[in-house]
């Protein structure tokens, strides 16, 4: 077992005769991943070949699930296109949909979430902005190296791409339950409390990576979840210790406003969490090891 | 970004809101024309995006055209806060008999909206909700439903507004959200939102901030941009589409990653501590592609900072492959000597995850005096900030 994410997913790709869709579809494939189809509507009825693998463009997600038995799709849709495009993966209540897009409005994320919640919340959206989840060895929705880390019994959540292969990496001899980016924008579906969570129950973690940055108080609010929910050893790292207050760096969420939202404020929140925190991404690593041992 | 007043009350008055007469100048002369067309009384408001500029003196009253004129030539070139005045509005003068507060906000905690009010306005509303907590209401607003009038009234009476000024409240409070949606904002904060000696609630202060991401829906945003705060290193990285903070530190830094980057500066400002206090210069992320060219482009934007002693490559290669990244080190170099921009400055290279090896092996092969490998990311940072502190 992982979490979310498992060898049983059937994986559809929403932009997947796109530049950005097509590629990371081979290489979704290539990891193993059971791509069962794509959604374009103006392609419909088309196959497209990856490699020797035919894969159907279905006219909706809808369409693609009763075809398909699909329970998970991967959204690359441009962000002028991006809300419409989830919205129709919540209308046809896929269970998982990873949103991949970078430079979605707010507006238009806080418009799916509020139609997620209205409809009960019966799709789990990771994302926007996100690299998506892995299952090292079993299963890839989304644009995260398939081939880092072989599966293992740590889980990680982070909102950084990059700094998640960097621990992965550092860590791939112990290897990874399932990883994943939930991406740093201001409003996201799967924040890490909710990954925490599933960690928390999933028997095949036996310890969790949590990586935050500056801004807002999502990671404050995970060190309080844990304090009362999680026995799994956690161990965080905070990115932006020294960024300077009122720059955004790259990430619309990795802004600092006044006080609040500071790498300080959170490594101190986890910490009275019982939370281990590295001061770099190699002292994290190390203090995963100690954990681990 | 963040709107300057005047961008506001221009907002708000093209939305239907109900704002005083005003304009903006950028000199004396200006301000003078601005005064004689509003006629009477008015306030010269120095343009600022930094709070306390009345306590700063940015902030005058003046009678007549004469007065403005003076006023603006007091109020400009002034420095409030590190900024530079460059700006004044002009606003009419009213006869303010109360001041609340109101405002529109992204609250990511609960992946909503929410308004904030208060009777109590004119002040910090941070101070109101520490002081005064039951005068400050914070209602959530459903994003898919929005502010009709039945919200609106529910937030005007969570907020105990004045029977007398309840219907307009009201008004302002569709129309305010209608305009938080069509220009995309992620705030709006009137503060005051007043009502004067006639009776009428007017927004007569404006604090915007709108969404980038959303830039592609709104072409006219762009013009909104203060082209004289950009930094013309931020300027030229933009033109070439790189994503580039200047700091004030010695140690260029590019990587791949907004995260990965941000890591990069804590682990160069933690070695730069034992060297002399050397600090990252800038926040540069070239993204998943890192081609020779983008590589290049970065290379030439870390280089023009004069205050740059030593540059720290950083790349882990998860999609790209660190061979790619290593022929685009080499070519970049190349590429700016060709451009006659030889580069003096040592680089530092970390080159980890996919294709490492063969990325090690082409730097080594190509033998560059200024180039030196280093492949851990702490062991990098370390040697970037030892350079850097030796070029001072």
């Amino acid at each position: 077992m992982a979490i979310w994410l498992t060898k049983d997913s059937k994986v559809i790709v929403q932009g997947m005769t796109g530049a950005e869709g097509s590629k990371h579809t081979r290489r979704m494939l290539a990891a193993g991943t059971n791509v069962v189809g794509g959604v374009n509507p103006r392609k419909a009825g088309t196959t497209v070949d990856f490699d020797g693998t035919s894969l159907p463009v279905f006219a909706s997600v809808g369409e693609a699930m009763k075809e398909t038995g699909a329970d998970v799709s991967v959204i690359f849709v441009p962000p002028a296109f991006t809300k419409s495009a989830v919205l129709e993966a919540i209308d046809a209540e896929i269970p998982l949909a990873v949103v991949i897009t970078e430079g979605v409005p707010v507006q238009d994320s806080a418009a799916f979430w509020a139609h997620n919640v209205a409809q009960g919340q019966k799709t789990r959206i990771i994302g926007p902005n996100c690299p998506g989840i892995a299952s090292p060895g079993a299963s890839n929705a989304g644009i995260i190296p398939a081939d880092i880390t072989p599966g293992g019994r740590i889980g990680l959540v982070s909102k950084s791409g990059t700094l998640t292969y960097q621990l992965m990496y550092e860590l791939r001899d112990i290897g990874f339950s399932t990883a994943v980016g939930i991406g740093g924008d201001p409003i996201i579906g799967t924040t890490h409390i909710d990954a925490l969570k599933a960690f928390q129950e999933d028997p095949e973690t036996d310890a969790i990576v949590m990586i935050g940055e500056i801004g807002g108080d999502a990671e404050e609010r995970a060190a309080e979840f844990i304090k009362a929910n999680v026995t799994k050893p956690v161990v965080g790292y905070i990115a932006g210790f020294t960024a300077p207050v009122g720059k955004t760096m790259g990430h619309a969420g990795a802004i600092i406003s006044g006080s609040a939202g500071t790498a300080d404020a959170k490594k101190a929140a986890l910490e009275a969490a019982g939370v281990k925190v590295g001061k770099t991404p190699s002292e994290t690593a190390r203090l995963m090891r100690e954990v681990m041992s | 970004m963040d709107l300057f007043e005047y961008q506001g009350r221009d907002l708000f008055e093209r939305h239907g809101l109900p704002v005083l007469g005003g304009g903006v100048a950028e000199t004396p002369q200006e301000a003078r024309a601005i005064a004689e067309r509003l006629g009477g009384k008015v306030v010269v408001k120095a343009q600022v995006k930094v709070g306390g500029r009345g306590k700063a003196g940015g902030v005058k009253l003046a009678d007549g055209a004469d007065e403005a004129q003076a006023r603006a030539t007091d109020i400009l070139g002034m420095d409030i806060k590190g900024h530079t005045v460059h700006k004044v509005m002009l606003a009419e003068t009213a006869d303010i008999k109360d001041e609340y507060y109101f405002s529109y906000l992204l609250d990511r905690a609960n992946r909503t909206f929410l308004c904030i009010a208060s009777v109590a306005g004119g002040m910090e509303i941070e101070t109101v909700a520490e002081e005064d907590p039951e005068r400050v209401a914070k209602i959530a607003i459903d994003a898919s439903k929005g502010v009709d009038e039945a919200t609106a009234r529910e937030i005007v009476a969570a907020a105990q507004f004045p029977a007398e000024v309840a219907e307009q409240i009201v008004d302002i409070a569709v129309k305010l959200w209608q305009a938080f949606v069509a220009e995309d904002a992620t705030l709006v904060e009137v503060n005051p939102l007043a009502k004067v000696g006639d009776g009428r609630v007017l927004l007569l202060d404006a604090k915007i901030t709108l969404d980038e991401n959303a830039g592609f829906r709104h072409p006219d945003h762009e013009a909104l941009i203060d082209q004289s705060a950009v930094d013309p290193l931020e300027q030229a990285a933009k033109a070439k589409n790189l994503n580039y903070v200047k700091l004030d530190g010695e140690v260029g830094i590019i990587g791949n990653g907004a995260g990965l980057v941000m890591s990069t500066l804590d682990v160069v400002a933690y070695a730069g501590e034992g060297h002399g206090g050397v600090k990252p210069a800038n926040f540069l992320d070239i993204g998943g592609g890192a081609s020779a060219q983008v590589m290049a482009d970065g290379l030439e934007i870390v280089l023009g900072d004069p205050a740059v002693r030593s540059v720290f490559v950083n790349v882990f290669g998860g999609i790209t492959a660190c061979d790619e990244v290593a022929n685009g080190i080499v070519q970049a170099l190349a590429l700016l000597g060709e451009r006659g921009e030889a580069v003096t400055k040592p680089l530092v290279v970390r080159l980890d995850g996919n294709n490492a090896e063969a990325g090690r092996a082409i730097l080594d092969a190509a033998n560059n005096p200024l180039v030196q490998r280093v492949d851990t990311m702490d062991g990098a940072a370390e040697r970037a900030a030892e350079l850097a502190a030796a070029g001072k």
